[in-house]
């Protein structure tokens, strides 16, 4: 069976938890590079998240993902905030209506989401930001879609390359946010977004992983 | 950590909770969203000014609301950009029928944050204009980078386009003082100490006792480099020569000197660092024709100091000294 509301639903909860869990590690990745905030803030926006969730459990997944990009976009602040937000309205875009999603619709959304937020952040491959871990994600989703790939095991491999996307940004040297004034300094640590970012794509990897 | 906090989730509500009882004669405070406004906004047929960040840096924003400065600030968590619906619902709350000015320090959730409350505001027929400040010299402007952070100028600019508004100028001539700001404001700060995060619960960075960094910003990130503590008049010759290397400053310019401090530095260091200040912008030709000593840009309970040189025109002098009437900066009234 694809993606189903309830698995999207179960995504969004099972993210929500793994933030509260790796909020510290987050914040410490931040603070060796940025300001110190990246776990809490994420914390506070998916706390207020699992309070809207309720509200909108009996509606369709576009609707669901619409709800959440909103409520981060109240709620995190910080660059983090609008990232995340765009991430979810345009992935809710995508899905308006739909109430289950195939690899087609998820790699369509997640390819949305991605434009998106270059568009609001203005960062490219390179620059030591979350695009870094989200593009090859979207890479190899495409390339799954295009050889047939079973949904479950596309959501793997996507999550694997947002790893490896994840774990290049440590010899980078920061070109966007906060970590950019570092210059040189910013070379020798794990981008806090990109992390955040991977956790995201593992959690539906790991939530969906009985879909096909 | 020691602080005198009840709890880390609740530092900015009960902040903005001592701020309506100490300033309800200057300003009245929204909740849920968050910002502090003008007691009498919006004030018909003037530009309202509007600006925000994260909070950690007080007197701004808020401390700057009020007559001759800004009509509304949007606190967010500590050292975190505040968010699009506090900055639309502040937008709104100000729009006296001239437009809005948006006052943005750039950092990327600063900006992101305003572009989109911006764009909101759009929607609702507002007309919005966002100039944004980046004047430390700490940072290379490149396209390799953010761009330069918005630190000390971001006050002075509040102060002057808030005395400009105030006449009845139009946004546009209001954007025009900014820029000017914008254009011949620069800063460089520097830190004695890291500062804590309340919900983060240790120091942001660590700097041994023996050590400084130079180049600091306002939210305790590293600044360029680390070297061993020097002595006050070394430090400020540090910090002058990037600044006044930046702008072509001619002999006999008029400037306004501004020594901030960080908020863990006491005013008998930012006078010795005012003292020095001053002698090297006079060696240099320079008029200091206004000064601001204090800590009006902090980052926490962080030791150190920025310095932040505008140069001056007849009209910047005029809009500077302009009555102003807010909780952290008050005078000609």
């Amino acid at each position: 069976m694809p993606i189903q509301r309830d698995d999207a639903l179960a995504w969004i909860k099972a993210y929500a938890k793994v933030i509260e869990e790796q909020r510290s590690y987050l914040t410490d990745l931040d603070s060796a590079i940025g300001d110190a905030d990246h776990g809490v803030n994420m914390d506070r926006g998916f706390k207020a998240v699992i309070g809207k969730l309720p509200e909108v459990s009996d509606k369709d997944i576009g609707t669901i993902f619409k709800t959440v990009g909103m409520t981060l976009l109240s709620t995190v602040g910080g660059a983090g905030g609008p990232l995340y937000g765009t991430l979810f309205l345009q992935a809710g875009m995508k899905t308006a209506g739909k109430m289950e999603l195939s690899l087609s619709d998820w790699t369509e959304a997640l390819e949305a989401a991605l434009s998106g937020i270059v568009m609001r952040g203005k960062a490219q491959v390179g620059d030591k930001t979350m695009v870094d871990a989200l593009t090859p994600a979207v890479d190899t989703l495409k390339d799954a879609l295009r050889t047939n790939q079973p949904l479950n095991k596309a959501l793997e491999m996507s999550a694997e390359a947002a790893q490896k996307g994840m774990e290049a940004t440590i010899p980078l040297v920061a070109r966007k946010g906060r970590a950019s004034y570092l210059g040189e300094r910013s070379a020798g640590h794990q981008d806090p977004g990109a992390t955040s970012s991977h956790l995201l794509l593992k959690t539906a990897a790991l939530t969906w992983k009985d879909v096909s | 950590m020691k602080k005198l906090i009840n709890k880390p989730e609740n530092v900015v509500r009960e902040e903005l909770e001592g701020i309506e009882l100490a300033h309800f004669d200057l300003v009245k405070v929204h909740y849920d969203p968050n910002f502090v406004v003008r007691a009498d906004a919006p004030v018909k047929g003037k530009v309202g000014l509007v600006s925000g960040g994260g909070s950690g840096h007080e007197p701004m924003h808020g401390g700057f609301v009020g007559l001759g400065m800004l009509d509304a600030a949007c606190p967010g968590a500590v050292f975190t950009s505040p968010t699009p619906d506090q900055m639309l619902e502040a937008t709104k709350a100000v729009n006296g029928g001239k437009g809005v000015l948006h006052i943005v320090k750039n950092y990327t959730g600063d900006i992101m944050n305003f572009e989109m409350a911006a764009e909101m505001a759009g929607g609702e027929k507002i007309e919005v204009a966002s100039v944004v400040i980046d004047d430390d010299v700490a940072v290379k402007d490149s396209l390799y980078t953010a761009g330069r952070r918005g630190v000390g100028s971001t006050v002075l600019a509040e102060k002057l386009c808030g005395a400009a508004a105030e006449q009845k100028r139009s946004l546009k001539e209001v954007v025009d003082v900014c820029n000017k700001v914008k254009n011949m404001g620069r800063s460089m700060g520097m830190a004695l100490t890291s500062c804590t995060v309340p919900h983060a619960g240790k120091p942001t960075f660590d700097l041994p006792e023996d050590q400084m960094e130079i180049g600091i910003g306002i939210h305790g990130e590293p600044g360029r480099t680390r070297m061993p503590l020097k002595s006050a008049d070394e430090i400020v010759e540090m910090l002058m020569e990037p600044i006044i290397s930046d702008i072509p400053y001619k002999s006999g310019d008029e400037v306004l000197l501004f020594v901030n401090g960080m908020g863990g530095t006491p005013l008998i260091e930012l006078y010795i660092v005012y003292r020095k200040a001053c002698e090297i912008a006079k060696k240099h030709g320079l008029k200091v024709v206004r000064r601001l000593i204090g800590p009006y840009i902090t980052s926490l309970e962080m030791a150190g100091t920025s310095i932040t040189m505008l140069k001056m025109d007849s009209d910047m002098i005029k809009l500077w000294d302009a009555p102003v009437n807010t909780p952290g900066m008050r005078w000609g009234v």
